[in-house]
């Protein structure tokens, strides 16, 4: 696919100029791909929150993006990883409100409402990897992987 | 890395090239000066330009008699350092690309190889092999500082830059007796919060303002630190004793951030600036009467 070239990439996340990188990285894959300007805000808003994440709590890492097809429906997915302290509570972290330091606690829970597909795998003492996907369209349905 | 120049054998190639270096400073400066990259930077004289080489060369000589050819960091490229930040300022200031600075400097290395060549003729074809080597990392390494040096100039320039612009991207407009305003553009990281929320607090102290209109349609992305950022500010403000209004949401962010889940409720908000403006003047209880002779009537 030619549009590939504009949307795969991986890039640091290890200070506050590379958070505005990521962000118009994803809004101008996202742009590529065909997403709605509201679907690219929303992409935009969570890949901001989770890579900020990857940031503060994980002490830097990096994104990776991937286009995905599925049954002819395309979508953006992005992947932050960190190898910093992880999360212990990851139920907790997920709730509205709580944050472990002076944040409104809204990203990790926010931006899971903002994406289609989410997944976290963490492990305490070794690092965080954040996966979302959103499609063009509406999520495909019965899906078994991912 | 392995080094090539191993043990402590007098004849260790380093120490070669180094002998060779100050052997034939005077040769290759003069040589060097000619060169492109020494010709066009120092053009008041061509002693200037010699002068400029031989302090490379003495440079080079000393990393090569501590034997770390292969270090961008050895200590004997501190003399030369700011030197070559200067000249790859200057080549790049005329307008050539970092590839093409590099390759100015790539240059330099053929004339210094061809005088070891002809001073080493009777040595092994081995042993001159191994000398060469050693002058040809020597010179990739210089390489590498000037090229690193220029880097981190250009680094200390946007960090210069970024702070300007901190600074100039946050003017406060008067919009009327007693209301203020501060169109935000671009990205708001802490630290232009910083700036933005003291800017409009001392402002709303400086002009008595009663209210304070923060417009973000320049704000391309609102996610949950830039709320906490204007709601901070929105407290701030309301502690002076003003009233706040966000202006300037734009629908795919208003959906956004109720997606996110974000309480923006305590914020008083409306869709544009003039919106704001005009809930302003109403609750001064201002008087506007259009096109007047005599313009706006206010209290
Ligand atoms: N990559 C990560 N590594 C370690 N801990 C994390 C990571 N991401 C999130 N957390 C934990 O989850 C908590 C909740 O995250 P969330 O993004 O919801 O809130 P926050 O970052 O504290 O505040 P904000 O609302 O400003 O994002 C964090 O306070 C932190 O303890
Ligand atoms: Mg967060």
């Amino acid at each position: 696919m030619d549009t590939a070239a504009g949307v795969e990439a991986r890039l640091p996340i290890r200070s506050d100029m590379d958070l505005v990188w990521v962000r118009q990285h994803v809004r101008h894959a996202a742009a590529k791909l065909g997403f709605s300007l509201v679907d690219q805000t929303k992409l935009v808003t969570a890949a901001s929150e989770l890579a900020r994440n990857t940031l503060v709590h994980g002490g830097g890492g990096q994104m990776e993006t991937a286009q995905v097809t599925t049954g002819g429906n395309g979508g953006l997915r992005l992947t932050f990883s960190d190898s910093g302290p992880g999360i212990p509570d990851l139920d907790r972290a997920l709730s509205d409100g709580y944050t472990s330091g002076g944040g409104l606690g809204m990203g990790l829970g926010g931006a899971r409402r903002l994406v289609h597909d989410f997944t976290v795998e963490t492990v305490p003492g070794s690092g965080t990897s954040v996966r979302v996907t959103s499609w063009v369209s509406r999520p495909p349905r019965l899906r078994e992987d991912v | 890395m392995p080094q090539h120049e191993t043990g402590g054998a007098p004849g260790a190639p380093a120490h070669e090239v180094r002998d060779f270096l100050r052997r034939r400073s005077e040769q290759i400066a003069q040589r060097w000066a000619d060169e492109p990259l020494f010709r066009t930077v120092f053009t008041v004289s061509r002693e200037e330009a010699v002068e400029a080489g031989r302090a490379v060369v003495d440079a080079l000589a000393r990393v090569a008699d501590s034997r770390r050819v292969e270090d961008p960091d050895a200590a004997g490229f501190s003399a030369v350092r700011e030197q070559l930040a200067r000249m790859g300022a200057a080549r790049s200031r005329a307008g050539l690309s970092a590839a093409q600075v590099s390759s100015e400097l790539a240059a330099l290395l053929p004339p210094v190889d061809r005088l070891l060549v002809a001073d080493l003729e009777r040595e092994r074809p081995e042993r001159l092999r191994e000398c060469s080597t050693a002058l040809t990392v020597l010179m990739g390494t210089l390489r590498l500082v000037a090229m690193q040096t220029a880097l981190s100039e250009i680094q200390a320039l946007t960090d210069r830059q970024r702070l300007q612009l901190l600074e100039v991207a946050t003017p406060v407009i008067k919009l009327w007796d007693g209301i203020v305003a501060v169109p935000l553009i671009g990205t708001l990281d802490s630290a232009r919060s910083q700036v933005v929320m003291e800017t409009l607090l001392n402002a709303v102290v400086d002009q008595h303002a009663r209210f304070a209109i923060l417009d973000i349609t320049g704000v391309p992305t609102v996610d949950s630190l830039v709320a906490q950022h204007l709601m901070q500010t929105v407290d701030a403000v309301r502690l002076l004793g003003a009233e706040c209004v966000v202006s300037g949401i734009r629908p795919a962010i208003a959906q956004t951030i109720v997606h996110l889940g974000l309480d923006l409720g305590t914020v008083k908000t409306r869709a544009g600036l003039a919106d704001a403006l005009g809930h302003c003047l109403d609750e001064l209880g201002a008087n506007i009467v259009a096109a007047a002779p005599g313009g706006a009537d206010r209290r």
